[in-house]
């Protein structure tokens, strides 16, 4: 493990020896897993082994928990994450010609990352913007009022970086 | 409370300046506008004699970024940093106002918000969830306790009785805002009624709709108001501790409700001894990791508790056996904002506003096909028309009103014959619709019906939890059908089965989540029954969105421009310049981008 990872995994257990002095301290798995995903990116099989010691709690129920939600990721992700909303009112709005104009664009199904491992595709349920609408989120900021050309021009420069 | 005003800060600022700083408004650059602002006025040494504040969002994403000149309440929409040393100059310089950046006066939304306080009717908004939304910088308590913030609370605690909050909040006819519509003080009343060393009170900001963002805005413009209607209710059912649930997809509501929270604390509005009554009371911050279903109240239940967020069936509800197995009172952010007011304002006055059954107002996000986008918060008892055409200002570019879909994935959509329908939770669902959470879909002519069902219906299989069979498996075989109406391949007697299907996953699925699952395809069907109609026997989509049933080719107006061969992904288009092109229909996806991309009209779409 490279000396980041191991920082990281420091952090981690910190947290975790923090919560372990709360009362009921199990509940607090999808906090723990929240934090390992802020510092990995994602929850690698390691990082829930750590995990299950640090809590106490089988590895199977942790596995279980991270797979029922879908904001972990359970493999490694790019550079960029880029989430489309398909909530309604970005769907009424054509969201689905953005998604597909992604799709071609980035030469991958939603779930997955570009092979430069730059982008992940994501799908979002609303971002809270249905203002302007379509949306789309590029890492923490958002982009709308997109069609298929606009968000084309996004990711270009978001290569050019 | 009044030891608490003291060390308040009286701002002496000759002007103040208010910008939304909400997620479009940010979307819009007003971050940047907010540098420019403070730059132009360091340059005119005018830092001290202006007062900035940044506010949540004020419901009027369209025309944004808003930024509000008080006194004079001058509203600027649409501002550019460009603009701003021009605002400066003259508005705060020369005292003139810059008249080409004002938004109408006649704009809906000015009306109300010059009127802001007063509890009267005007426009036809009235704004009490959200009353301080754009009003109050939300980061700085010391705001909303000027606006009579945490008063309510010393009110309870000094005056009234436990057994009186709650027969205020029962006498006031509020009903939860999260959907059900179930009597708020009647929770209040078996929650306190249990006898146990233990109880919690749980904030439900887990916003699942897709298409909906009021609870967002809620907290983001104003989350102290969330935290009183809690810390209140702690008091009423004898809990000691709250927790607000939340997405973690709300990284800025987040945010602010820790800082909501630390301040309280600080000001002794939380903790132990609450403002030198002998009640302790503490809330803290759990947050969701994205499954829609975490919002029935029994899977988040679950999933504060850390494990898979699926649901269990009710009784025991969580008001007798919920968080921990102990006595629980869950009400959602907007039902939560409401209680500070009403025992401000009394019962009496509340349940002066609205219908028979539904009293106070409801906040709704607009949204989809109408001009004026954003959150309206109006009486019950306002009909669709008047949101959607009168604060909505109508469907853009001169299209045809379809639909207007409310209740998100668990909701249905109702055309036109239903739009002098009044905003209550009976009249909604007589109309076979339902009042939600507060999702506002409105849908024009170029929908596909068919399409708009499978897409709910893909939400809600891909959100179903997999507990119970009826809604697992069913919902995945009513979209497996709408798919193949969708792609021309529906059978005959299809409407049918979704029917039945629909039914028997309505009756039999375990939680709310199947229970209403099938309401977008039901009420579609009842609707737009002629759609449905079209695709399986005719293969037809009249709304041109099931592309698979389309064919596109070029006609007589073509004048060789090449708009569409440059856009086609799949270089399926022909053509030298200025000669008439050529669609080649084997290469054709049918994605419809050379039909949107001519301006000619020189594309048929059949
Ligand atoms: C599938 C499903 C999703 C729900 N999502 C939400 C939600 O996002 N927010 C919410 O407040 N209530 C939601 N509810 C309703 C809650 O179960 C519960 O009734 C509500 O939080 C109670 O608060 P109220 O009485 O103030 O409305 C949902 C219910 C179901 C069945
Ligand atoms: S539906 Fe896309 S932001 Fe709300």
């Amino acid at each position: 493990m490279t000396e980041l990872a191991q920082d990281k995994m420091t952090t981690l257990r910190e947290f975790m020896a923090e919560v372990a002095q709360r009362e009921y301290s199990e509940s607090y798995l999808i906090a723990v897993l929240h934090k390992a995903q802020e510092l990995f990116g994602y929850l690698p099989r390691e990082v829930m082994d750590v995990v299950a010691e640090g809590l106490e709690i089988p590895t199977a129920h942790i596995w279980g928990v991270a797979t029922f939600y879908h904001y972990f990721n359970l493999e490694p992700i790019g550079r960029h994450v880029v989430s489309v909303c398909m909530g309604t009112a970005c769907y009424v709005k054509g969201a689905n010609r953005v998604l597909d104009a992604l799709k071609r664009e980035l030469a991958v199904e939603v779930g997955q990352t570009t092979d430069d491992r730059l982008f992940t595709l994501q799908e979002a349920r609303c971002l809270g913007a249905c203002g302007i609408a379509p949306v789309i989120m590029i890492d923490d900021k958002i982009y709308g009022e997109l069609d298929s050309e606009k968000v084309i021009e996004i990711i270009r420069q978001h290569r050019r970086l | 409370m009044d030891d608490l005003k003291k060390g308040m800060e009286v701002t002496e600022a000759k002007f103040k300046l208010t910008l939304c700083d909400g997620t479009a408004c940010i979307h819009k650059h007003s971050k940047e506008l907010l540098l420019a602002v403070e730059s132009e006025l360091d340059k005119h040494g005018l830092r001290q004699a202006v007062k900035i504040n940044l506010s949540g969002c004020l419901g009027m994403c369209k025309d944004g970024p808003i930024l509000i000149v008080n006194p004079g309440f001058v509203m600027y929409g649409g501002v550019r940093v460009e603009d701003v040393p021009e605002i400066v100059q003259s508005h705060l310089v020369d005292n003139k106002a810059v008249t080409r950046l004002i938004i109408s006066p006649d704009y809906l939304y000015n009306r109300f918000f010059r009127v802001f306080g007063d509890v009267d009717f005007f426009g036809r908004q009235m704004r009490i969830c959200l009353r301080n939304c754009g009003i109050i910088d939300p980061e700085n308590i010391d705001d909303y306790l000027a606006l009579r913030g945490y008063e309510a609370l010393a009110k309870a605690l000094e005056m009234m009785t436990p057994q009186e909050v709650v027969d205020e909040v029962k006498k006031s006819g509020l009903r939860g805002r999260g959907g059900a519509g179930f009597s708020t003080g009647l929770k209040w009343e078996f929650t306190a009624k249990q006898v146990s060393d233990r109880k919690y009170v749980i904030c439900n900001a887990d916003e699942g709709d897709p298409g909906a963002f009021m609870d967002r805005s809620a907290i983001e413009g104003d989350p102290h108001t969330v935290l009183e209607g809690m810390i209140i209710a702690g008091y009423a059912i004898g809990a000691s501790k709250g927790v607000v649930y939340i997405r973690a997809e709300y990284p800025l509501a987040i945010k602010r409700l820790e800082k909501a929270i630390a301040a309280a604390r600080e000001h002794n509005l939380l903790g132990s001894g609450i403002l030198g009554s002998n009640f302790d009371f503490d809330i803290e911050i759990r947050l969701g990791a994205g499954a829609f279903v975490c919002g029935e109240e029994t899977a988040l239940i679950h999933s504060i508790e850390g494990s898979r967020g699926m649901p269990r069936p009710r009784p025991p509800y969580p008001s007798v056996s919920g968080l921990f197995g102990k006595p629980t009172l869950i009400n959602n952010v907007e039902t939560w904002a409401n209680i500070p007011v009403i025992l401000l304002d009394g019962a009496d006055w509340f349940s002066s506003i609205g219908t028979e059954t539904s009293k106070g107002t409801k906040v709704f996000a607009l949204a989809g096909k109408v001009h004026n986008t954003g959150l309206v918060e109006v009486p019950m008892g306002t009909t669709l028309r008047e949101i959607i055409y009168d604060i909505g200002g109508g469907i853009p570019k001169g299209k045809m009103f379809k639909a207007v879909q409310t209740g998100g994935p668990s909701g249905g959509c109702l055309p036109e014959q239903y739009l002098d329908t009044q905003i209550d939770y009976e009249s909604l669902a007589k109309a076979g619709s339902i009042m939600g959470s507060g999702g506002m879909i409105v849908i024009d002519e170029d929908a596909c019906m068919v399409s708009l069902a499978r897409f709910f219906i893909e939400f809600t299989q891909d959100e179903s939890c997999g507990k119970c069979t009826p809604c697992r498996e069913g919902t995945k075989r009513m979209y497996d059908i709408l798919t193949r109406i969708t792609e021309g391949k529906g059978r005959p007697g299809d409407i049918e089965l979704l029917e039945r299907l629909g039914g028997m996953i309505k009756r039999a699925s375990l939680c709310g989540l199947g229970q209403s699952a099938p309401n977008p395809v039901l009420s579609t069907i009842k609707n737009f029954r002629e759609e449905y109609e079209e695709h399986i026997h005719a293969k037809t989509c009249r709304a041109g969105q099931c592309t698979a049933m389309l064919s596109f080719t070029v006609n007589e107006k073509c004048i060789g421009c090449g708009a569409c061969k440059r856009v086609c992904p799949v270089a399926a288009v022909e053509g030298a310049r200025r000669e008439k092109h050529r669609i080649l229909p084997d290469k054709c996806i049918r994605c419809g981008q050379c039909y949107e991309a001519c301006k000619f009209d020189a594309i048929t779409r059949a």
